[in-house]
């Protein structure tokens, strides 16, 4: 070990001892919303193969008030994009003079595909998520221009069809063509990246619970996705996040969009298999 | 005028006379606080909405009077005691000049 690993190595130690000194239990209450109940604690399914113990939905982790926010639709600040997503359904783009509407008709249609997205295309062996799909529909059906990773209007067709599928039960296909994707995606989170070499497990998996300085970490779980975070005062997609994740870690992170965050994305959904799509999440 | 704004308010569709009742409102708008400079650094015009008022039957219920540092996307929440059916009227004041309405009826049980 040169001089310089060691004190990395000692820098490294020394955050962590600190970071993770403090541990509080996420919270046990029930997300209940217009009357049904939103599954937040679920048993792990058998590829997690014993990594965690029981699955719990990051609004557990939140404060009190933060969990109240998103109990009530009018107090979840997360409407307001998917009421835009109305409006952007509805309107027509780009050369061929369609909207969403045209051919899917109302939104419901959407219903069911937050939960089992992403997911492999058989044909053609590609990772989809919801923002493929709305991007493959918006070149090859409307002639209209492909909307980028953060683009507004993106997230907020985002929310507007994961609320269609609302307390469904997370189901990412894992095996068949999914198989060699979720192994990558498996890889990159047990990686460790980063000035900081930190993985995703290290946080995620083995210190959900612990406090991250003030921050209390979680599971990592995306069923709440596309999140409203208080502090941005907009949507998240799940890879958004991502990026702040690794970011955090001081390393280059991945594109949005990349084989690389497309197959974390359905690794890391398929963690959740069996919590419920919480639709428009709130978190901090 | 601002882009996207859109009123929304909660109020229950009826009430017992005298009881005090919870309204809820929220309007969508990038208050944007006019401190904030461009990348050019070029300072972004302040663009808020500078009063919300409610009223019961004409008679003022609250009358706010809004400043930069209150974040996009208003909030309030505030009791009212109602001893008549009515109508609830609310209003937001832009600085562009804009006003923005929304009114829900209320009756007694």
């Amino acid at each position: 070990m040169t001089q310089r690993t060691i004190t990395a190595a000692l820098a490294a130690t020394a955050f962590l001892g600190f970071a993770f000194a403090g541990h509080a239990e996420p919270a046990n209450d029930t997300l209940i919303i217009d009357g049904s109940e939103i599954i937040t604690r679920a048993a792990p399914a058998a590829h997690l193969d014993g990594a965690l113990t029981e699955l719990i939905s990051g609004w557990q982790f939140r404060d009190t008030e933060t969990r109240a926010i998103q109990m009530d639709d009018f107090d979840n600040p997360g409407m307001i994009f998917v009421d835009r997503g109305i409006d952007s359904w509805n309107t027509a783009d780009g050369t061929d003079g369609k909207s969403c509407a045209s051919c899917h008709e109302g939104p419901e249609s959407m219903k069911g595909l937050r939960a089992v997205t992403p997911r492999v295309d058989a044909k053609s062996g590609k990772v989809m998520n919801i923002e493929s799909y709305i991007n493959d529909c918006r070149t090859t059906r409307m002639g209209a221009e492909a909307w980028g990773d953060k683009a507004e209007a993106m997230t907020d067709m985002l929310a507007l069809i994961s609320l269609q599928s609302r307390g469904e039960l997370v189901n990412v296909a894992v095996d068949g063509a999914a198989a060699p994707i979720y192994a990558q995606g498996k890889e990159i989170y047990y990686t460790r990246y980063g000035q900081l070499e930190l993985s995703c497990a290290n946080c995620h998996e083995d210190n959900n619970g612990n406090y991250i300085r003030s921050d209390h970490l979680s599971q990592g779980q995306t069923n709440g996705f596309p999140v409203y975070r208080l502090k941005d005062a907009k949507l998240t997609s799940a890879q958004g996040r991502f990026v702040g994740c690794v970011r955090d870690t001081r390393a280059e992170t991945f594109k949005i969009g990349s084989d690389e965050f497309n197959a974390l994305e359905l690794y890391v959904a398929s963690r959740g298999n069996g919590l419920a799509v919480e639709g428009v999440s709130v978190r901090n | 005028m601002a882009n996207d704004v859109k009123p929304r308010v909660k109020v229950p569709k009826s009430a017992k006379a005298g009881e005090a009742i919870v309204l809820k409102t929220l309007i969508s708008h990038q208050m944007e606080s006019g401190q904030r400079k461009d990348k050019d650094g070029a300072v972004i015009p302040r663009s808020i909405i500078n009063r919300f008022t409610c009223d019961f039957n004409g008679k003022n219920v609250i009358d706010v009077t809004m400043e930069p540092a209150i974040s996009t996307n208003p909030y309030f929440e505030f009791e009212a005691v109602v001893n008549e059916a009515g109508e609830f009227k609310f209003t937001w004041y832009d600085d562009d000049g804009s006003v923005y309405e929304d009114s829900k009826p209320i009756e007694i049980t």
